[in-house]
């Protein structure tokens, strides 16, 4: 093999490698999505499963809850603004959305908590932000979140803030 | 004494190479000298933008409140100068380095693939000319950072479409960079020019562009996806689709920090030379010298989130990356080693490029410190996007690779030109690198300490003394760098006849194979070693 067949066929091996490490960064995408999934962590929008709900009344804690839109002509808030549960025991509270465009929008929900380390513990067992919601021109909705705060909540922690943010999904009934 | 010299030095002009005169010689030169040349040229004038964009910044910051710019056009400052001082200063000038000295090092007549070496660089070019575009764009500039983390990315304007695509051209241009540089290296040596025979520069450049291999397509996939993110429906960054910012977190740093050591070990490479040269001694721990390399380059692929301790990621994630990283200690403490036991009993002398390795050694090792206070995972988590960062990167960045590039220009430029640069000029232009260099980063470390974010224009009065001298300190670099284009200049026009072994000491191919000026074309029958 002469000297230029050789750079040439080391060249085509260095650039496949080149080639695959392009795909190896997209190939990322889904491997970090198996992570996350088998260490069960980014569940946001996920239902959790709980199975101890043995009730703490010795405890009370705040929940304060909180909605935003993003780029997004909907109104939404909370039915309630706070109230007041036992760890370990079942609450439902109530959100409202109105699509103000003349036009079907479909959005999703993704909830964040105060303090941070709170939503490991704030376990959702229904929630609007599982699904996208699609509202046609004008429609008003009320969706529910029925959750359980889980009584291994650090004692020190009185209060969660829980935050939803709509995000519009684009090209699905909106502008793109 | 191989070379057969086709033109005419005597005139110190460089016409009738490859039958074109004037700008198409530049355009159309296949010639790994003429490349090199372009690269190192178009580096010096990156490096004045990027220079002149922190000169701004620095002004702006000189006092709190805001002064001269806006917030927005602050950011894109921000983002623009690490970009071009990172692609388009520092590795185009090891690029630079890489084509005109791993030919002669390793007795090669050229690099392996002339018309893409052409190729390689004049997309760089292009990728400056996108990068200033983006400026003219609505919105201007993107002011994302250099790092252009998503969501923000995602929400820019189309200044920010342009920087994608600069990026492009400039993971290219690496891209085809390192092959030509691994093929040369691979098949080209002259015979008996072993492996480990090879001067560190020439392997620290092989194990880099096997790194630029790997990492420059992640990079590129992601601000592809970014791209696809913002104008084609993809939700890879979106959360409102499934998807997440941080995942963009994940793939970028792992482009990022093995980049960092794409920045570093040539710089390596250039002290490795430069220091026995100035000691009349041989490297001390040769094998020892390929063996760290390699293993810096190996373990820079499992550290990546350190930069990414306060994401959230569980608590076993960052004590594993807190000690990967910290690990990556012991292969760099064994390269400083080396370089300190080479002059142990040397017979040392101090021109201009031994004070630049020596301020590398120094001052590299400061970052490299103040890099292992930031791998500690309670510290980083105080002081992460504090100037202190700011104050580390910089120690390595500038203190470190810059330093080693000036140390590698005044070392060879007699080797290429033919002619002696001013001793005297060269000292002074260090002696006020050094000050101005510490004056500006030093400093940054007690701000960040204090608790001054990075990427802001405007802070609280208790910060204003420091930020003064900082600023002051950036004037100053950037005055003492005319001095530096003064130098090159006097020296190509006007400087003594070098003789072809400048520096006894030296002893690479390029010193006791080639006259000075080496030839346009060297080593075209293969040298003899014994
Ligand atoms: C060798 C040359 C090096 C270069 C060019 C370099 C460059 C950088 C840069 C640019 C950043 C800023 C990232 C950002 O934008 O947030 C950074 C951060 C960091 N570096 Fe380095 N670095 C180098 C060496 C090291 C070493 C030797 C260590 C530790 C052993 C280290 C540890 C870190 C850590 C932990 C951070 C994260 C700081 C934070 O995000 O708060 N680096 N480095
Ligand atoms: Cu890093």
């Amino acid at each position: 093999m002469n000297l230029e067949q050789a750079n040439r066929r080391l060249c085509m091996r260095l650039a496949l490698i080149a080639l695959g490490m392009f795909g190896f960064g997209f190939a990322l995408v889904p491997f970090y999505g198996q992570i996350c999934a088998a260490l069960g962590v980014n569940s946001l929008t996920q239902r959790d499963s709980v199975s101890n709900t043995q009730i703490d009344a010795s405890r009370t804690v705040t929940i304060e809850l909180d909605s935003n839109t993003h780029d997004l002509p909907w109104r939404f808030r909370p039915l309630v603004n706070h109230l007041q549960v036992h760890p370990g025991e079942l609450a439902t509270v109530e959100y409202e959305i109105v699509n103000q465009r003349a036009a079907p929008v479909t959005g999703q929900a993704v909830p964040s908590y105060g303090p941070q380390f709170a939503g490991e513990y704030f376990k959702k067992l229904e929630c609007f932000c599982f699904t996208q919601q699609t509202l046609a021109p004008g429609e008003t909705r009320r969706m529910p979140v029925t959750f359980v705060v889980d009584p291994k909540l650090p004692r020190d922690v009185n209060t969660i803030t829980v935050s939803y943010t709509f995000f519009e999904v684009a090209g699905r009934g909106g502008k793109s | 004494m191989s070379a057969v010299i086709d033109h005419d030095h005597a005139h110190g002009h460089h016409d009738h190479h490859g039958g074109y005169g004037g700008i198409m010689r530049w355009i159309t030169t296949t010639n790994h000298k003429d490349i090199g040349t372009l690269y190192l040229w178009f580096s010096f004038l990156m490096f004045g933008v990027g220079g002149i964009m922190a000169v701004v910044i620095r002004a702006e910051l000189f006092s709190p409140g805001l002064q001269f710019v806006n917030p927005d056009f602050f950011n894109q400052l921000t983002t623009m100068h690490g970009l071009i001082m990172i692609f388009g200063a520092i590795m185009p000038a090891f690029v630079g380095f890489a084509n005109w000295q791993i030919p002669m090092m390793i007795g090669a007549p050229d690099m392996a693939f002339a018309r893409l070496n052409n190729w390689s660089f004049w997309l760089l070019p292009f990728a400056a000319t996108l990068l200033a575009l983006s400026f003219l764009m609505p919105g201007g500039a993107p002011g994302v950072g250099w790092t252009m983390y998503a969501p923000l990315t995602v929400q820019m304007g189309m200044g920010m479409d342009f920087t994608i695509f600069a990026v492009h051209l400039l993971g290219m241009s690496s891209i085809l960079g390192a092959i030509n540089i691994i093929t040369t290296i691979l098949n080209l040596r002259a015979p008996g020019m072993t492996l480990l025979r090879m001067p560190l520069f020439v392997w620290t450049w092989l194990i880099t562009a096997y790194l630029l291999l790997a990492v420059m397509p992640v990079l590129a996939g992601a601000v592809t996806m970014t791209l696809t993110d913002r104008h084609f429906g993809t939700t890879f960054f979106n959360a409102a689709g499934g998807g997440d910012p941080v995942l963009y977190q994940h793939i970028f740093w792992f482009f990022g920090h093995p980049e960092v050591y794409v920045v570093a070990l040539p710089a390596f490479g250039v002290i490795s030379q430069v220091i026995p040269a100035f000691s009349r001694k041989p490297l001390f721990g040769y094998a020892s010298m390929v063996y760290a390399t390699s293993a810096i380059a190996i373990l820079s692929f499992i550290v990546w989130a350190h930069h990414m301790y306060t994401t959230g990621i569980p608590v076993s994630g960052q004590l594993f990356f807190m000690y990967a990283t910290i690990l990556i200690a012991v292969p760099t403490g064994v390269k400083v080693f080396n370089w300190v036991a080479t002059m142990w009993k040397g017979s040392l002398s101090f021109e201009t490029p031994m004070l630049f390795a020596l301020g590398f050694l120094f001052m590299f090792t400061l970052g490299g410190f103040t890099g292992l206070v930031l791998a500690l995972v309670p510290v980083d988590i105080q002081l992460q996007d504090t100037y202190y960062v700011v104050a580390h990167f910089h120690y390595v960045m500038v203190a470190g690779a810059l330093f080693a590039a000036f140390a590698g220009i005044y070392f060879w430029l007699p080797k290429w030109t033919g002619k002696m640069y001013d001793e005297t000029l060269g000292k002074i232009h260090f002696w006020l690198t050094l000050v101005f260099l510490n004056m500006i980063f030093f400093v940054q470390h007690f701000l960040g300490l204090a608790g001054m974010p990075r990427r802001i224009p405007d802070y609280p009065l208790m910060f204003e003394t420091w930020n003064k001298i900082s600023s002051l300190g950036a004037f100053g670099m950037g005055l003492a760098q005319l001095l530096f284009l003064y130098i090159v200049v006097k020296c190509i026009r006007s400087g003594a006849p070098a003789p072809q072994k400048p520096w006894e000491g030296a002893d690479s191919l390029e010193w006791t194979h080639l006259p000075t000026p080496v030839p346009y074309h060297s080593f075209e029958t293969p040298p003899v070693l014994h």
